[in-house]
């Protein structure tokens, strides 16, 4: 087997230097009624080539977001990731090796943890940034969690418009942990009135803007009341190309701004892995999960990084820990910093006014088309339109023409039946005016 | 004293060989300013073209102070990132024995194959009338799991071990809540990860932890003093995180059965035991599977990770949306909670999407490529590897429980440095010298000064014995009082040891702008 160096001379050997007949002599404390002898439904080992064949196989049945007209968002978005990218974060030094125990040896990993942090910070306006958790909606269930430590109170509001996935994984944290949500109902026109629902018996409010209708907020009125109440404002980005021209959450009075950063340098890989940004205001530092990556001198004065306040973590505090999280999201965190890094603050604005632009001029063209309503006044590169009819057969026969159209409302609110006229539709820069004029007309003979 | 590639060597020689140099660079070790200080914000690597001019629908909310992140061109990118991955160690790298983390090699084909655009390319929420592959290739995955563990269920979207944890306790839970039953306690061995009493916390439970034997086992009998109709769980790391196999487990099973509860079994040391044991056939009720530790799913210097839950019988109604089902009408996937079989009362859902699609394909690339055979003789070397270095350094460093085998991972203390004024730390720092990536140090924390060397089956045996002869040196020359190889070390490292209480004191997290120098005036 091609992974495994040893040969059968070396094992005659070592097995000798141990001391033990057989391998199966390490194995003494199994009980032996319990030692599988064989695994008769698995197939055995297989060349390099056929395990390309294979799975290729079964890659070759999806149809690939970049091989057709491509709107589809909610949480996870289509960018071009520039090639740079990919191949740095394949350097064997990055791409192998562990969590930065021993900082002598990983001051590449500490210091573009400690970059990303930074970027992290000022891309949100907030005060201070971890070095990452798993995604967004994790992160998410994160901050209502340090919302709880930091208020004493057990009760999370969240908005009717967040993504109603990173409602259920906040519900679901909360339902076991025997905390309290109150989720408002969808509002996809946008005109939640969520501020009035704020009192002073929740921890906090959790607020996504753009959200999930792909409405924008004003959040300094929401933070307002929430702060008067003596709750936290935990605001979500899910789109976190956004930041390159919406006035960030930090600047809106947010306690805790939580993103999702796929958008930045990873691939969309059907959902993950991706990259959960966190970020808070300085006072709450030691509430916060996660790692985190701090500047240092080593014994010779110069200058170096370390994981840092690690008195938080599981690993130390155990049941006392703020989170039971160890792992971060290290090498989508790279891909994440590197591709910010190319971009600079430049190539952010201007990426975010290219996916404005085509989200605007995609709106018009659908707007056009008779039946279609879109119901966003405010938006980025994201918004919501009406169909006459079933969204989800729409979409599907869109995706019948080759046209891959956007995500019906209902298939992530299925109980909510009046939301089933609705589709959600993303823009960002990879799409053309081809690919805009063949969405418009697709619909027109579909609808 | 010749070394091992035949040219003289003096330990200590290093201490003096360095002189300084105008850049501060050591040849091939170049010193690597923040981003912050070498881009400027006007600077970027990627060419746009600007949009034509539209009216925008920003409604007011747009942007107006500046972000501040700089930019670099692509090869100033490039070589700032080249350098600062040459400041860091990996697997590819040299032996990367950190004990409890299974650092072996990650084969490129998975890193092919989850690239392939069929994979890498397509969106959570596209149709999934154009998604069959994907759903196919989770199916498939959880099939293998299935088989290897001996497990009914697996859950596939939690993100990391920990994560996992949570799923399955969660499933405990819910459990307990389907019986009408409502429990306080989770009990946890000291040696435990401390993800384990993390995660009960987290879901309102007491923890209560107990030491093992004298011989770094668990008692069945000191668990039952434990168990109580208080109890939810039991959660226990086996092969245990001392290294050895609890050889009780089954007898541990019927007993927190026998109160009405379940066992969790943090799958950690899962890679020990593939194709060899398999879980459920020891009574576990839910256990999971580090996919980045046993299947090789890169660790890419801290995550990503994913982390399925294996659930027996008794906990699979409870599993999170969504999940995907293969039966004979083929392959389906049940995103809610609405729509489930009759029977299934799911716990919710772990996190956006459905999981960490990325490792799936690698773990799936993985397994293939070594088949029901190769994952075995994987087990096979990586215990028997570990028992090599134990075998072979036992007659210096102490081990806490005697000459017995381990299984994939071997546990010295430190009572053999007793008197020579070198700390676990210094000889993990002089390792680092030698080119070696230090073994986990100080854990677990049921042994002092604790070192848990892994090897695992990815070195040959060579490598091996290179890494005996090197550690047999240090052991030696800190026995013989040579503290000054390990009291500074490491000494060639692109950093000295960094001082850790002074990050944490006051604490630097962030970049921010030199403050602006007073001109002097006279």
């Amino acid at each position: 087997m091609r992974y495994l160096p040893l040969t059968p001379a070396d094992r005659d050997e070592m097995l000798a230097r141990v001391g033990v007949p057989d391998v199966d002599a390490l194995f003494a404390d199994v009980p032996r009624n319990k030692l599988t002898r064989e695994l008769p439904d698995l197939p055995l080992t297989k060349s390099e080539i056929e395990v390309e064949r294979a799975l290729r196989r079964m890659a070759d049945r999806n149809t690939a977001a970049g091989a057709v007209p491509f709107f589809v968002g909610c949480g996870a978005y289509k960018h071009h990731i520039p090639a740079s990218v990919d191949h740095l974060i394949q350097r064997s030094e990055f791409l192998t090796s562990y969590t930065p125990y021993q900082p002598e040896i990983a001051q590449g990993t500490l210091q573009y943890l400690f970059e990303f942090q930074t970027q992290v910070a000022m891309l949100t306006g907030m005060e201070v940034a971890n070095a990452s958790m798993y995604d967004g909606s994790t992160a998410a269930a994160e901050a209502v969690l340090m919302a709880h430590r930091v208020t004493k109170r057990r009760k999370a509001l969240l908005a009717g418009n967040l993504h109603p996935h990173y409602r259920e994984t906040i519900a679901t944290v909360a339902r076991w942990a025997g905390d309290e949500v109150v989720a408002l109902p969808p509002e996809p026109g946008g005109r939640e009135q969520l501020a009035e629902a704020i009192d002073d018996t929740i921890s906090c409010v959790v607020v996504q803007t753009p959200d999930f209708y792909g409405h924008l907020h004003d959040l300094r009125p929401i933070a307002e009341r929430a702060h008067a109440a003596g709750a936290m404002m935990v605001a979500v980005v899910t789109e976190v190309v956004s930041l390159g021209l919406v006035a960030p959450p930090g600047e809106m009075s947010a306690d805790i701004v939580v993103a999702e950063g796929q958008s930045i340098g990873n691939a969309l890989s059907y959902g993950g892995p991706y990259v959960g940004l966190f970020a808070t205001r300085q006072k709450y530092l030691r509430q916060m999960p996660g790692r985190l990556a701090g500047e240092t001198v080593d014994a010779e004065g110069r200058r170096g990084y370390v994981l840092t306040l690690s008195t938080r973590e599981q690993h130390i505090r155990r049941e006392k820990a703020t989170s039971n999280i160890c792992t971060n999201s290290g090498l989508c965190t790279l891909a994440f910093t590197i591709h910010m890094t190319l971009l600079g603050e430049a190539g952010l604005r201007r990426l975010a006014r290219i996916n404005h632009a085509n989200a605007v001029s995609l709106a018009g063209l659908l707007a056009a088309v008779p039946g279609v309503a879109v119901l966003n006044e405010r938006y980025f590169n994201e918004f919501t339109i009406r169909v006459p009819g079933n969204a989800a057969d729409v979409i599907e026969r869109l995706a019948a023409r080759g046209v891959l159209g956007g995500v019906p409302a209902l298939r992530l609110e299925p109980t909510r039946e009046e939301l089933r006229d609705l589709i959600i539709v993303a823009a960002t820069e990879v799409n053309t005016d081809e690919d805009r004029a063949a969405y418009a007309a697709a619909l027109r003979e579909v609808l | 004293m010749l070394n091992r590639q035949g040219r003289p060597s003096e330990a200590g020689q290093a201490e003096t060989s360095a002189h300084s140099t105008f850049t501060g660079n050591r040849a091939l070790q170049i010193e690597e300013a923040l981003i912050f200080e070498i881009g400027r914000t006007e600077t970027t690597g990627v060419d746009l073209e600007e949009p034509a001019a539209f009216t925008d629908r920003l409604g007011g909310l747009e942007r107006t102070r500046p972000i501040g992140v700089p930019g670099l061109t692509e090869p100033e990118t490039m070589r700032h990132y080249v350098r600062l991955s040459q400041k860091n160690y990996g697997i590819d790298t040299g032996i990367f024995p950190l004990g409890s983390c299974t650092m072996k090699h990650n084969p490129r084909l998975n890193e092919k194959a989850a690239r392939l655009p069929g994979f890498g390319d397509i969106h959570p929420l596209q149709p999934l009338s154009t998604a069959g592959g994907a759903l196919t290739l989770i199916a498939e995955l959880a099939r293998w799991l299935r088989v290897l563990t001996g497990m009914p269920a697996i859950a596939m979207t939690p993100k990391a071990g920990a994560h996992g944890e949570l799923a399955g306790m969660m499933a405990i839970k819910a459990a307990l809540a389907a019986r009408g039953e409502k429990r306080s306690v989770v009990v946890v061995p000291d040696s435990a990860h401390g993800t384990n009493p993390a995660t009960a916390a987290l879901l309102g439970y007491r923890v209560e932890g107990f030491p093992a034997r004298a011989d770094g086992t668990v008692d069945a009998e000191e668990v039952k003093k434990h168990l109580s109709p208080q109890a939810a769980a039991i959660m226990l790391t086996n092969p245990n995180t001392c290294g050895l196999f609890e050889r009780d487990v089954v007898a541990i099973a019927e007993a927190v059965h026998a109160v009405g509860g379940y066992f969790y079994a943090d799958g950690a040391n899962f890679n020990a035991i593939v194709g060899k044991v398999r879980p459920g056939d020891l009574g576990v009720d839910a256990m999971h599977i580090n996919l980045h530790k046993t299947f090789s799913t890169p660790h890419g210097g801290g995550g990503p990770g994913a982390g399925p839950v294996a659930l027996s019988a008794a906990l699979a109604p409870f599993m999170p949306v969504p999940y995907v089902i293969a039966d004979m009408n083929g392959v389906r996937m049940v995103e809610h909670a609405s729509e489930v079989d009759a029977g299934a009362q799911p716990l919710g859902r772990m996190c956006a999407f459905h999981g960490q699609m990325g490792m799936f394909v690698r773990a799936m690339s993985y397994m293939l490529a070594h088949g029901a055979d190769g994952m075995r003789q994987a087990s096979e070397d990586a215990v028997l590897n570990a028992n090599y270095v134990r075998a072979s350094l036992s007659d210096l460093m102490s081990l806490p429980f005697g000459e017995r085998p381990c299984m994939h991972e071997v546990l010295f203390d430190d009572a053999w440095l007793e008197g020579t004024g070198v700390s676990t730390l210094d000889f993990a720092k002089a390792m680092i010298d030698e080119g070696f990536h230090p073994m986990t140090m100080y854990f677990p924390l049921v042994v002092h000064g604790a070192m848990l060397i892994e090897p695992t089956e990815s070195e040959s045996k060579a490598s091996l014995d290179l890494f005996i002869a090197a550690l047999r040196d240090l052991a030696m020359a800190a026995k013989r009082g040579d503290t000054g190889r390990f009291s500074g070390a490491p000494y060639l490292a692109p950093r000295r040891r960094l001082d850790e209480t002074r990050a944490a004191r006051a604490p630097v997290l962030r970049w921010t702008p030199p403050a602006p120098q007073p001109v002097a005036a006279e």
